[in-house]
């Protein structure tokens, strides 16, 4: 804990170099802990939001001051070659940490989601970088006694004349200057770090254990922690008796907090042990009687009885009065666990006169204020020290874990780590919701869609507006596909389980209820299901594109070994558009996705390399909510505890995925989530063209293909 | 309690910990070396790999007194500089996204190819299916066991 303070304080007094100008001169910060430093590393450089990114050292060295956390989907390599490029630095010298909390600089919601930190990043920090840059001139032409107009820059070097002054050697200088103003960014075509696929910054950490994550954090002094909790949702501790945990060697305390009992001990082992010797007696509440049969007849009710509209086209549902031949469908989908492999956890620290937090956070602005409201201190005395997340997918994005260490510490008087175990995380993620939707669809007189309806019933996750909660049917109601007559209605169904945001949100199961109904309309106007998507997206060229390169790629028409098939699926989501088409076989019941072919355009590429993974990766994701996992409720409990209750997909189940980049000069799209809701209707749609028979509910079990 | 003695990475090491308690949380918690992750408890995810004698082990299960006067390796441990044949490979082909799961892919293919230096597809799906990775890195990890084998038979590195 003094080693980061000490940072802290030494960060907070050169602050004021920077403060007034464009850089922020780095401070030695000693290797061993530099990473626990990273979330204290002040970039000072308060008041302008162009000078909140860039660290330069006297030795050369150019430091990115991040305010994105990095779970493996790769904002600390892409935002840093983003910056990089237009400051026109040694890439070899590059390193980056993740910033503080600090709403003036970063915004009034700092965090990671939505797979926005390219898409928003892009601009600012193109502006920043060149910015800089042009500070660093106006240094080195003073000091050369040149007009600007005679330097260039060069790999992290101002050639002034005919003197060459490195970054490092002009930075306290260019600090100290006010931030030039209309400094225009690169031309494209100049990029030499943008569009490359450099190596990840952060996988020499990650191949020696010495990345710190959330998990890993050390602060001197620290307790360890589990807590208990109401295996029923909204459960509450009735009555305890502590006196045998507090008897298992190393407990120290056993403390009442809002979520239920937290065991402290001198390690993570013994506070479990402590855990399992806790007699408790639960007032389960008022959903103790709840099950998964139950949800869905409530959600079956929301789908089925008029709704909220989110979209109306034409006519809407009243274009299918009359109409002799209406295709109907019901479609499902079960609550997923996020299940990153780092279960949730944190270490917190509150003292008197502040708090430290030390998380594998999403959202680093809510992570203060829910500690800063347990604490009662003012949001400024609240550190937010960022760490490597173990996977995020949207969960990181609650502050429930971060809360529980604040409280922990708070109790104990000292830092605590908490770390929930695998059985925690499963029964207590915050959940994608479960959804039904009715569909019911018409067909032209050529056999062309001409009715799109389709009602919904899903809780709310996201806020409603004019009675939708827009994620809830997103790719549902928004679908590019031209059809005459569309009608879109939602009605809350809420059973009150915990439910956020889960990798591509809506989309990640909406978009297989699309895109396999679209599947069916083509296949009851007998049309090929490439031939339609074609035809109805004649006006979103982009889209159209993708469909067309995966199909291409894939062979789409071309003839498969015997007893296999293709599906294809399209969508638009997070600013970027793929395709995917997959190929299938069925042996001995056992399903098998040999390959996924997935054109994607995601606008102006980073790193292709980064791209290539994030698309492999939201397929995994994806492929493993088709296939497997789905979290089921009975009496009020998530029956789901680890990993061989609640699979995921593994090495052997891998398909050959091939990514195929659209070049474009677009502006950036998502990416960390662009891929997984298009895997599970390209693997039923494949299913349904080997087998005639159409899934309708995910996850697909192994009995729903016989 | 008591003493229990065994070598980690190289060095004898001795701890006071209950025999009980999994090696996993000796070396988390008790000695600090964290590269060694928590993630199932129940040996069915695989970030907890280390070695024992050279075989992987999940070390969530492994109860400190099983592990008395044997020789344990970790990711900390496997080389000095992250210059074994499998880091290397893994660097090459950047294989980690979040990279919580990589020690234990990591350690479990270093035992794989300490066995079979040149696996097929198959032996890489049997030994490596008990490893785990949500960010979906398997396709990277396949072909970074490939390249790790070549590393080892003379490839250049």
């Amino acid at each position: 804990m003094t080693a980061v303070r000490k940072v802290h304080r030494r960060g907070f007094l050169k602050s004021g170099i920077g403060a007034a100008a464009g850089l922020t001169l780095s401070f030695a910060v000693p290797e061993k802990t530099r990473l626990l430093a990273q979330g204290a590393a002040q970039s000072g450089a308060r008041q302008s939001a162009l000078n909140g990114y860039i660290h330069i050292g006297a030795d050369d060295t150019v430091t990115m001051v991040l305010p994105k956390s990095e779970m493996g989907q790769g904002p600390m390599t892409a935002l840093s070659q983003v910056l990089a490029d237009e400051l026109d630095c040694d890439w070899g010298k590059v390193r980056a940490v993740f910033a503080p909390v600090d709403p003036k600089l970063y915004g009034p919601l700092q965090g990671t989601f939505g797979s926005m930190s390219v898409r928003t990043g892009w601009d600012p920090m193109r502006k920043a970088g060149a910015t800089a840059r042009a500070m660093l001139i106006e240094t080195a032409a003073k000091r050369a006694g040149v007009d600007k107009s005679q330097c260039r820059t060069e790999n992290g070097a101002v050639l002034a004349g005919s003197q060459r002054f490195t970054y490092g050697s002009l930075a306290e200088e260019a600090a100290k200057l006010q931030p030039p103003n209309g400094v225009a960014p690169k031309d494209p075509a100049a990029f030499r770090i943008i569009g490359k696929s450099v190596k990840r910054l952060d996988t020499p950490l990650k191949v020696n254990g010495k990345a710190t994550f959330g998990i890993d954090a050390k602060v001197p002094g620290m307790q360890f922690a589990v807590v208990a909790r109401c295996p029923v949702f909204g459960g509450k501790v009735a009555s305890f008796d502590a006196s045998k945990a507090k008897a298992v060697p190393g407990v120290k305390d056993v403390v009442p907090i809002s979520s239920g009992l937290a065991v402290i001990a001198d390690n993570t082992w013994n506070a479990m042990e402590g855990r399992r010797a806790l007699q408790i007696q639960w007032d389960e509440g008022p959903l103790a009687t709840l099950d998964s049969a139950g949800i869905r007849a409530m959600m079956k009710e929301g789908a089925e009885k008029p709704g909220a509209v989110a979209r109306k086209e034409g006519r809407g549902a009243a274009a299918l009065e009359g109409v002799s031949k209406k295709i109907e469908a019901v479609y499902e989908a079960a609550y997923m666990s996020h299940a990153p492999m780092e279960p949730m956890n944190a270490t917190a620290h509150v003292r008197p006169d502040g708090c430290d937090v030390w998380a594998a956070t999403q959202i680093q602005t809510a992570a203060r204020q829910t500690a800063a409201e347990i604490t009662k201190l003012p949001p400024e005395k609240v550190n937010i020290h960022t760490l490597y997340l173990g996977g995020g997918f949207g969960r990181r994005g609650g502050a429930d874990f971060i809360a529980e260490a604040v409280e922990i510490s708070k109790a104990a008087g000292t830092p605590v780590k908490l770390t929930w175990s695998r059985e925690d995380d499963m029964t207590h993620d915050l959940y994608r919701p479960a959804s039904y939707t009715r569909f019911r669809g018409a067909l032209d007189a050529e056999g062309w869609p001409m009715v799109w309806t389709a009602g919904v019933g899903c809780p709310s996750f996201a806020g409603m507006r004019n009675g939708v909660d827009f994620a809830a049917v997103e790719g549902i109601h928004d679908i590019a596909y031209e059809i005459p007559h569309i009608q879109v209605e939602y009605n809350k169904a809420d059973p009150g389980i915990p439910t956020t945001y889960w990798r591509s949100v809506g989309y990640s199961q909406n978009t297989f209820f699309t895109e396999s109904f679209l599947d069916e309309l083509a296949a009851a106007g007998g049309k090929d299901p490439l031939e339609v998507r074609l035809r109805l997206l004649s006006k979103t060229p982009r889209m159209k594109a993708v469909v067309e390169l995966a199909a291409e790629k894939a062979g789409w028409g071309k003839p498969l070994p015997a007893g296999h098939a293709r599906g294809i699926a399209v969508v638009n989501n997070i600013g970027s558009f793929n395709a995917q088409v997959a190929e299938v076989s069925i042996e001995k019941g056992k399903l098998k996705v040999h390959r996924i072919d997935c054109a994607v355009d995601c606008g102006h590429v980073v790193n292709p390399a980064i791209v290539t993974a994030q698309i492999q990766s939201g397929i995994v994701y994806g492929l493993s909510a088709a296939l497997k996992g789905g979290i089921t409720i009975k009496n009020g409990r998530v029956e789901q505890q680890n990993f061989n209750q609640y699979e995921v997909l593994r090495i052997d189940e891998m398909p050959r995925v091939e990514v195929h980049i659209v070049p474009s000069d677009k502006a950036p799209g998502g990416i960390g989530e662009a891929s997984t809701p298009t895997t599970a209707p390209a693997v039923a749609n494949a299913i349904f063209a080997l087998t005639g028979k159409r899934l309708r509910r995910l996850p697909i079990r192994p009995a729903d293909l016989a | 309690m008591a003493s229990i003695k065994f070598t980690l990475n190289g060095k004898p090491q001795s701890v006071d910990v209950p025999a009980g308690m999994p090696l996993l949380w000796v070396l988390r918690d008790t000695l600090g070396m964290t590269g060694t992750k928590f993630g199932c408890g129940m040996a069915l995810c695989g970030a907890c790999t280390v070695h024992q004698n050279g075989q992987a082990i999940r070390s969530c299960i492994t109860p400190i007194s099983s592990v008395a006067g044997k020789s344990v390796t970790t990711i900390e441990g496997l080389s000095p500089d992250s210059t074994h044949a499998v880091q290397k490979a893994w660097t090459e082909l950047d294989v980690p996204q979040c990279g919580y799961c990589q020690s234990g892919q990591i350690m479990q293919a270093a035992a794989l190819l300490a066995k079979n230096a040149k696996p097929s597809d198959a032996d890489i799906d049997e030994v490596m299916r008990g490893n785990i990775c949500r960010c979906g890195t398997y396709q990277s990890i396949r072909m970074a066991i490939h390249r790790a084998s070549e590393i080892l038979r003379g490839g250049v590195a």
